[in-house]
């Protein structure tokens, strides 16, 4: 039996008459990709703002590292990371400094701060990079390390939060083998996207219409079910259905 | 706590990384002293003056010099007639003239009565004003020693005295009154633009999402600006003492301790702002409109309250650089202890406490 680390149960959030996420329930277990798809306005970002502590949940409960969302935020905080969908290292600081600073924050000590600082700059290729502003960098590389800040602490959720956007497909497959790493570790990856070949790359995907999730399955029996050859198509009989949008 | 200081390194490291808005915070305090002090001042220097000579006689001559010889006026130019005088002052540059009648002198010894017209150029009021009370005082004094000679029955000579500015210098009332305006550009508007940068840029999500308290996020971003504040306090006063040789009469460490206090009361403020809006644009406006303006207004520092209607001056209690302003003059000018500024202290503390409670209510709001 393998550990859940998010459960949640008829979770919902209302911001007055407008239900954003309307009782969601699913579980994701440990070391698992879990893609979280939806078109815009289907309530992704919500649901994920609550599974992260930064949006109180309006009915239903959630459980996150064991956690429970409305009692406990400070705990779920400490084994979380978040990776926002705008670039979310500071620019005009320099690569370390940016390193040190996000360690820092979630409390590692110095010399945690100095080895895996040092590890991770080896393992994305950044040493003669560290004493540049993180402003000066390409996209690709700024996206790749804000990842790895993201997963620095090690926590035992990562959220991302449309990771890849405006990356060209190389970077976005080494981006992806990141989280194949980080996986790999057992750290549970929770990825919202809007692309499709990436939907592929995940173990189970959740597909949100309208506050709801429509679908949930690994990619290759969501194909099945809906008799699709691609996911595109999945997510277009789906979500063409869908009452509001933008 | 090593969380904390390291966050606020990491804000020193924004502060320092961004040259141009350093030169300002720094530059800023130095120019508008500088400024204040030798290039705005409303005391009258050689003021140009015409002159319409229609006596010709000895008394005028005398009177002339005279006016010529005070620090307050300079003779540009005399005029032949009233048109050339009516045309000297269309076109702007003189703001004053005397005029005499034919037969001062004559007037003067035979009747012991005459006239002098000033004409002054109202355009600027206040500068009119101030230009013809110098040159009626020259004229009394021109008087008085002419009298002389001739014994009056009696004589009221008042004494005035200028308590704590005796030579009516320009600086005592500036140099507070740029106190509290850079106080308030780099305490409100940085701070509300630092914060918000962080919501644009997407990092205040992450911290948000991080164990560091939110209400940690807020204070270590204010420690760089409540610290640079300081030193622009220390090096304003190091200019007003060396630079416009305007002493502090009063203790320098009270006056610190006032800055401090003002400084947070801005924090506040600037704190404020920055949860009520979502980008640093609307940031800068609502810093420089909603604040800036009304300190310039408000704090008696350029324009008298008193003469205000009755609404504004209620107004202007709750605009907290009315109060710092007072403060700072009561203990820079008049050398005056804490025992003469605890009330006002105690309003400013109080307008601090309420801004700090509504801003972090509304913080808390944001969040949830």
């Amino acid at each position: 039996m393998k550990e859940i680390v998010i459960k949640t149960d008829r979770l919902s959030k209302r911001f007055g008459d407008f239900i954003a996420v309307n009782e969601i329930s699913f579980e994701v277990q440990k070391g698992e990709i879990f893609g979280f798809l939806g078109a815009n306005g289907a309530g992704k970002t919500t649901a994920m703002r609550m599974l992260c502590g930064l949006s109180i949940p309006s009915s239903g409960t959630a459980e996150i590292a064991g956690f429970e969302v409305y009692k406990q935020a400070e705990q779920i905080k400490r084994n979380i990371g978040y990776m926002s969908q705008k670039f979310s290292l500071y620019e005009d600081l320099t690569v370390s400094e940016n390193i040190s600073f996000f360690a820092g924050i979630y409390g590692l000590t110095n010399r945690e701060i100095k080895e895996k600082g040092e590890a991770l700059v080896e393992q994305l290729g950044l040493e003669k990079e560290t004493k540049k502003l993180v402003g000066s960098l390409p996209l690709g590389w700024k996206q790749k390390l804000s990842f790895s800040v993201a997963v620095l602490h090690e926590p035992k959720i990562v959220f991302l939060d449309e990771p890849t956007g405006g990356v060209d497909p190389v970077t976005r497959r080494q981006f992806w083998d990141l989280i194949y790493e980080a996986s790999a570790k057992g750290i549970t990856i929770f990825v919202t996207t809007h692309y499709m070949d990436e939907a592929e790359y995940c173990d189970r995907i959740s597909i949100m219409v309208d506050g709801r999730i429509a679908a949930l399955d690994s990619p290759s029996k969501l194909k099945t079910q809906f008799k699709a050859g691609t996911m595109d198509e999945v997510f277009y009989q789906l979500a063409r259905g869908a009452k509001r949008g933008d | 706590m090593k969380q904390f200081v390291n966050f606020v390194r990491k804000e020193f490291f924004h502060v320092m990384r961004d040259r141009k808005t350093l030169l300002i915070l720094f530059g800023m305090p130095v120019a508008q002293i500088l400024i204040f002090g030798f290039a705005l001042t409303n005391e009258v220097k050689n003021s140009k003056l015409i002159v319409f000579d229609q006596a010709k006689d000895p008394a005028s001559q005398e009177l002339i010099a005279k006016i010529e010889a005070s620090r307050y006026f300079e003779v540009e130019r005399s005029v032949m007639n009233e048109q050339q005088m009516e045309a000297v002052f269309r076109q702007g540059e003189i703001k004053m003239a005397i005029v005499f009648p034919a037969g001062f002198n004559s007037g003067l010894l035979h009747e012991h009565h005459a006239q002098v017209q000033v004409i002054a150029d109202a355009s600027d009021p206040n500068t009119a004003n101030m230009l013809s009370n110098y040159l009626s005082a020259i004229v009394m004094d021109y008087q008085s020693t002419r009298s002389k000679s001739l014994v009056l029955p009696y004589r009221i000579v008042p004494e005035v005295r200028m308590l704590y500015n005796p030579q009516l210098k320009g600086a005592p009332n500036f140099v507070p009154g740029v106190m509290a305006l850079v106080l308030m550009l780099v305490c409100v508007m940085m701070t509300a633009i630092s914060i918000v940068k962080e919501k644009e840029t997407g990092t205040m999500e992450v911290l948000l999402v991080s164990p560091f308290k939110p209400i940690l996020v807020i204070i270590s971003k204010t420690v760089p600006y409540l610290i640079l504040s300081l030193v622009n306090v220390a090096s304003i006063l190091l200019l007003s003492v060396f630079v416009l040789e305007l002493p502090v009469n009063g203790s320098v460490l009270l006056l610190f301790g006032e800055s401090v206090l003002f400084i947070i009361t801005c924090l506040t403020v600037g704190i404020f702002i920055s949860v009520k809006t979502d980008s640093q644009q609307v940031a800068m406006l609502i810093s420089l409109m909603g604040m800036l303006l009304p300190t310039v207004l408000f704090s008696g520092f350029m324009f008298p309250i008193e003469n205000m209607p009755y609404p504004l001056q209620l107004f202007s209690n709750v605009v907290p650089a009315k109060w710092f302003y007072i403060i700072v003059k009561s203990i820079m000018i008049k050398g005056l202890g804490f025992e003469a500024i605890w009330k006002e202290t105690l309003i400013l503390a109080g307008i601090t406490v309420v801004l700090l409670v509504i801003s972090l209510k509304s913080f808390k709001i944001r969040l949830s």
